[in-house]
């Protein structure tokens, strides 16, 4: 590079950094075309479109607030129950298993990994909805039902079909990151633990200790995918515009909301709408993401790549 | 703790476990020949196929692949061989951020840009919407196995006097090629399963057609609108057609994971 003579290398390296830059481009033009087309509707509703509950396409009223709500609560239930399972299976998988059973039993996650989600939505739609509906929420509304969290009917299809679904799809990812992140502790921790008369359990303890940030961040990947989900939860969460605090009553998320109405959706406020829920869907899984990748790659050193784990 | 540890191991595998055990037990009794070779029947008719939609998955995937793997590649190989300096990061980075937008965000960006220039839904708008899906595994994927070529090829084609980027051409790509290829085929086998960027982009079609400018039928879309027909028939018809995407998607996968250790174990 001494000059700006045109050199092979230079225009080699050029071309494979065009190809690198065009990244740059698409999130760009993904950025660019979701904003131009909820102008309008930011126009017309401005931040009144986030805390609105309206959804009315005949009078043209437009409010987000339901979706929202909807999306945050599914995904966080989601946490609450892969979350738990999800450390503790990769505890069991990265300390306790033989290498082979550990090796073997990733394999296979990471596959469950590469289902499509309409899978995990046909099966929550045809097998655990008539579960749900015959033995388990029936048994919630006897026993439980004088929390606001089980009141109501029986439908099988709802948040709570929708969250335990969504906690199925989530825990590979939560498993395979925290195994990784758990592999990448030194292991002179452990026995200076065990050295110092730890149980076993509480050199298990003393690891996970040690891998927090990098569970921490699998535990936020997780749930960037969570909020992201959309067809198994379109199936399963009712797609109704209300807030209720029962778990048993349908719902709707912002990825549902878009992927069962953008075709139907005749006037250009109503599709600028939902394409300004994109937006918002969009801007959150960036901030999640963002956080995230952060962490794994600082807990695991830059070891662990966006490829293994998409 | 440690019995804790055993159970939510078990916990975790017994639902996808279960998951499978009903594709295959709900699944496997409609598939038949005709199930790839005939077309859908209408409302009534017992029967048919969804040989359109399989020919429709066909056509998004490679038309997606056509367009995410030269740049995916291209990127991919530059971050290996050149990527060290600021520039470089913000590539991973933006890849990264790429590969964790929702698909259906993925799919109103595709409408905006594709559909509502071509004036209507296509097969061309699906792929591109499949594209950018593709497009981050593939660059991060191929970084790594490019990585993977020991650096004293490098140095060996170097001393010989070759100039960088034949080096590179040359040596280290032929000899990472059976790695590119299958972390390629990863990303695109599983945007082969993608519905939702492709609800209101190759938007679906009963009838056969391969048209690039025409609406297009695809397998997930057809899963989904035959799971929520109120016909029996087609609810069984779209277990088969789940099993039929879970056969392709994964067993690409497993082959072709199967393969990668093999060569990189070399």
């Amino acid at each position: 590079m001494k000059s700006a003579r045109i050199t092979a290398d230079g225009v080699y390296r050029a071309t494979l950094g065009g190809a690198a830059a065009l990244v740059f481009v698409v999130v760009a033009l993904i950025v660019f075309e979701t904003a131009r087309g909820a102008g309008l509707s930011i126009k017309t509703f401005g931040l009144g479109f986030l805390t609105g509950t309206a959804w009315d396409p005949v009078s043209e009223k437009f409010g987000a607030l339901p979706y929202v709500y909807g999306t945050i609560v599914s995904s966080a239930l989601a946490l609450l129950i892969a979350v738990p399972l999800g450390i503790g299976s990769a505890a069991y998988l990265a300390e306790i298993a033989p290498r082979r059973v550990g090796a073997l039993v990733s394999f296979v996650i990471e596959l469950l990994a590469a289902i499509p989600s309409i899978v995990y939505g046909i099966w929550g739609f045809f097998v655990l909805a008539p579960w749900l509906r015959g033995a388990v929420e029936p048994w919630l509304i006897a026993h439980l039902g004088f929390l606001p969290l089980f009141r109501g009917y029986p439908f099988g299809i709802g948040m709570l079909n929708a969250a335990i679904v969504l906690s199925i799809m989530i825990v590979p990812t939560i498993v395979s990151i925290s195994r990784e992140v758990l592999l990448a502790t030194p292991g002179s921790l452990r026995e200076a633990a065990l050295a110092l008369g730890a149980t076993p359990a509480e050199a298990i303890g003393v690891a996970l200790g040690a891998a927090r940030p990098g569970i921490l961040g699998a535990v936020i990947l997780a749930l960037g995918r969570a909020l992201g989900e959309t067809m198994a939860v379109t199936m399963l969460i009712g797609n109704t515009n209300r807030i209720s605090a029962s778990l048993l009553d349908p719902g709707a998320t912002m990825a549902s909301i878009i992927a069962n109405e953008f075709t139907e959706a005749t006037t250009p406020l109503y599709i600028s709408s939902l394409i300004e829920i994109a937006l918002v869907l969009f801007a959150i899984t960036i901030v999640v993401n963002g956080a995230a990748r952060a962490l794994v790659y600082w807990a695991t050193g830059g070891r662990r790549t966006a490829a293994a784990l998409a | 703790m440690i019995a804790a540890c055993y159970a939510a191991g078990a916990i975790v595998v017994l639902p996808l476990a279960l998951i499978l055990w009903h594709l295959i037990a709900k699944g496997l009794p409609a598939l038949s020949l005709s199930f790839f070779l005939e077309m859908p029947k209408p409302v009534g008719e017992p029967g048919g196929g969804m040989a359109n939609a399989i020919v429709g998955t066909l056509i998004l995937v490679g038309l997606g692949a056509l367009l995410a793997v030269p740049v995916g590649v291209g990127a991919g190989v530059y971050l290996a061989e050149f990527g060290r300096g600021r520039f470089a990061s913000l590539v991973r980075y933006t890849a990264d951020l790429l590969g964790g937008v929702p698909s259906i965000v993925v799919g109103v960006a595709a409408y905006g840009l594709v559909v509502i220039p071509m004036g209507g839904f296509s097969a061309l708008a699906g792929g591109v919407a499949l594209a950018i899906l593709m497009l981050p595994t593939i660059i991060r994927s191929t970084e790594e196995v490019v990585r993977l070529v020991p650096q004293s090829y490098r140095e060996a084609a170097l001393a010989l006097g070759a100039p960088r980027w034949k080096v590179t051409q040359q040596v280290v790509i032929p000899a990472a090629r059976a790695g590119i290829v299958t972390a390629s085929m990863l990303a695109v086998a599983r945007a082969a399963g993608e519905t939702a960027p492709l609800l209101f982009t190759a938007l679906g079609n009963r009838f056969w057609s391969t048209a690039l400018d025409k609406p297009i039928a695809s397998l997930p879309v057809f899963v989904f609108d035959y799971a929520r027909a109120p016909y029996d028939d087609w609810n069984r018809q779209a277990w088969t057609g789940a099993l039929v995407l879970v056969m392709m998607v994964t067993g690409i996968s497993a082959l072709l994971r199967l393969t990668v250790r093999r060569v990189a174990q070399r």
